[in-house]
């Protein structure tokens, strides 16, 4: 953890790869952090679907990485950054129900396809950068306040 | 921060400053201070786990006295279906109905019953409501008080039901009232509750704005009492009985047992209730419609204000219930329905919104807050993680939160003291092996 400056903070949790044993406790940590911020619940409840949605795609899909979690006075910023493999094509995996998890995963009930879209949904800007091979970052933005308010 | 009232309370006399208590808390709401446990008001639900844990029995639970009856002219018990598991297979419920009457009650009406209109109210606003799932049932007032603290952003999902002792109470008033022609407010409903957490939902209540219980007896302080009475062998009929699934919302599962078919998940044991709701807030429990959820392990059986052991107590809970089931199981149910045609669904729906608590934050602006989590952190990665609790804190990473928030110093870490001395005996060392510049020099140094 670095605090770039006394009012921004920045969490790093590693996320390892087929890690399910470890599922969810990044999102249970971040809830933990923004409740003890004093973030409004429903903003906290979009932040904590997202970072999960985001722990579960570096579980099942990357070769490892890590979620980011900064705030400021503005806004929440929930980053996934892994070390590839990278998506091929971006618009396909956002649409829901495409999944390329395994039939393993899919039998402990992951898979379904709605990681990205959820992720979508739960927040203000959502951005997906992927290059095959070097690896994937999908930010996810929660404006605390209106932006420039 | 608001302050609150809860019946647990600590006994200081008898509170050995141990720290047992402060690591089963499931919101982190206890610490050691000059030698006693300190309960943080605003984190406390009133589960009852110190209650339970503490060796010592410095944790009690407040509740009215049979004395406080004297205050009305008339008095109804409401006895909570776990009572019933209390007590041993020689008395029945008619016995026990008997004996409550001979401790000072006018009439008693049985919480199974109100557990009846509750099961059907749930029924039909599971369908009738287009709500967040899953839903989750506010039937525990722990349960409640812990997403209120923890959970907030649960809320939306709390099933905005009255309990079925709000549901006993209401109609044993209408009734005494109508029959007997009572003033409502000489009528006293005492509730006879296995726990610590119903205590407090009487004196605060959760989702409406006037609590039509009076006051509640804890199942322990009246067992003595009670047992002196049964022994004298009468029986005696309640005003209103549940059917055995009324009865059984005693027990771990009872809810939806006698809710029916669902997609349903049903847990038990606040720290298994917290997994639960990790989950559910994370939305990963939406294809879950109802969750049951209670804080004591096997249900109210084994509530903290009872005196048997909860799994002994169940499996007496699962014979009273199969027993009443025998005769009155129908005409009890249509009783239930009856009285919800009577009075109206809504007249057993909460009113009042659920509010989020404060209490977990580390500071009232965000930017201090942000500047405190940052400071936290530091402090945590300092810290021997051991979780010893030797600090007065449950863990190393709530000691830090208590120093950033100016409640605890780094130093009250036995091992951080240890580093601090072991610094200050170096320097001390080095200090007393300067040369003076009247000594000789010294080859040692």
């Amino acid at each position: 953890m670095t605090a770039r400056d006394e009012h921004a903070l920045e969490m790093d949790f590693a996320v390892g790869r087929h890690d399910f044993a470890a599922a969810g406790e990044v999102a249970s940590r971040v809830k933990q952090v923004l409740r003890q911020l004093g973030i409004a619940s429903d903003l906290v409840r979009r932040a904590a679907v997202a970072t999960y949605e985001a722990e579960m795609n570096l579980v099942i899909h990357s070769n490892g990485g890590k979620v980011v979690l900064r705030v400021d006075s503005e806004r929440i910023v929930v980053e996934a950054c892994d070390l590839g493999p990278g998506i091929p094509d971006i618009e396909l995996a956002m649409r829901e129900g495409y999944s390329t998890a395994s039939d393993e995963v899919r039998e402990m009930g992951f898979g379904a396809g709605m990681g990205l879209p959820n992720m979508r949904r739960c927040s203000d800007s959502f951005k997906i950068d992927s290059s095959v091979g070097r690896g994937t970052t999908v930010t996810t933005v929660i404006y605390i306040a209106e932006p420039g308010s | 921060m608001e302050s609150r009232f809860h019946s647990v309370k600590l006994l200081e006399d008898k509170c050995k400053g141990c720290t047992n208590c402060i690591k089963r808390c499931p919101t982190e709401a206890i610490r050691v201070r000059e030698g006693k446990a300190v309960i943080n008001a605003a984190r406390c639900i009133d589960c009852g786990e110190c209650v339970r844990t503490c060796e010592n029995h410095a944790k009690a639970i407040m509740a009215n006295s049979l004395d406080d009856l004297q205050e009305f002219d008339y008095n109804i018990a409401l006895p909570a279906p776990a009572l019933y598991s209390q007590i041993g297979k020689a008395s029945g419920p008619d016995e026990v109905v008997w004996a409550l009457e001979q401790i000072g009650f006018d009439a008693v009406c049985d919480v199974s019953f109100g557990a009846d209109i509750i099961t059907e109210c749930t029924r039909r606003y599971i369908r009738g409501n287009d709500l967040p799932r899953p839903m989750i049932s506010s039937a525990c007032p722990a349960v409640v008080r812990l997403v209120q603290v923890r959970f907030p952003g649960l809320i939306p999902h709390l099933a905005k039901i009255e309990s079925p002792m709000y549901a006993a109470a209401r109609v044993a008033r209408a009734r005494v009232g109508e029959q007997l022609r009572i003033p409502d407010d000489r009528i006293g409903v005492f509730f006879i509750s296995p726990c610590a957490a119903k205590i407090t939902a009487i004196i605060s209540p959760l989702g409406s704005e006037k609590s039509y219980v009076n006051g509640a007896l804890a199942v322990s302080d009246i067992y003595g009492p009670l047992m002196a009475s049964l022994g004298r062998g009468g029986s005696s009929r309640p005003l209103y009985r549940g059917s055995g699934l009324g009865f059984g919302w005693a027990m771990n599962g009872g809810e939806l047992r006698a809710l029916g078919d669902m997609k349903a998940l049903a847990v038990d044991g606040i720290h298994n209730v917290i997994g639960v709701l990790e989950e559910a807030d994370s939305g990963r429990l939406q294809r879950v419609d109802y969750i049951e959820a209670l804080a004591c392990q096997a249900g109210c059986v084994g509530g903290p204000a009872n005196v048997e052991n909860p799994f002994v107590a169940r499996v007496r809970m699962r014979d009273v219930s199969a027993g009443v089931d025998a005769g009155s199981m129908a005409t009890s149910l249509q009783l239930a329905r009856d009285c919800i045609d009577e009075f109206g669904e809504g007249y057993f729906c909460m009113h009042e919104p659920i509010q989020p608590l404060a209490g977990m934050e580390l500071a009232e602006s965000l930017e201090s807050a942000i500047a405190r989590m940052g400071e936290l952190e530091k402090i945590v990665a300092e810290l021997p993680g051991l979780d010893c609790g030797a600090c007065g804190s449950p863990t190393c990473r709530t000691h830090a939160e208590d120093v950033v928030c100016g409640r605890a110093i780094e130093t009250d870490c036995v091992f951080k003291l240890r580093e601090r001395m072991q610094q200050m005996a170096e320097d001390l060392l080095r200090l007393a092996r300067t040369d003076l510049p009247s000594m000789a020099r010294r080859d040692d140094n």
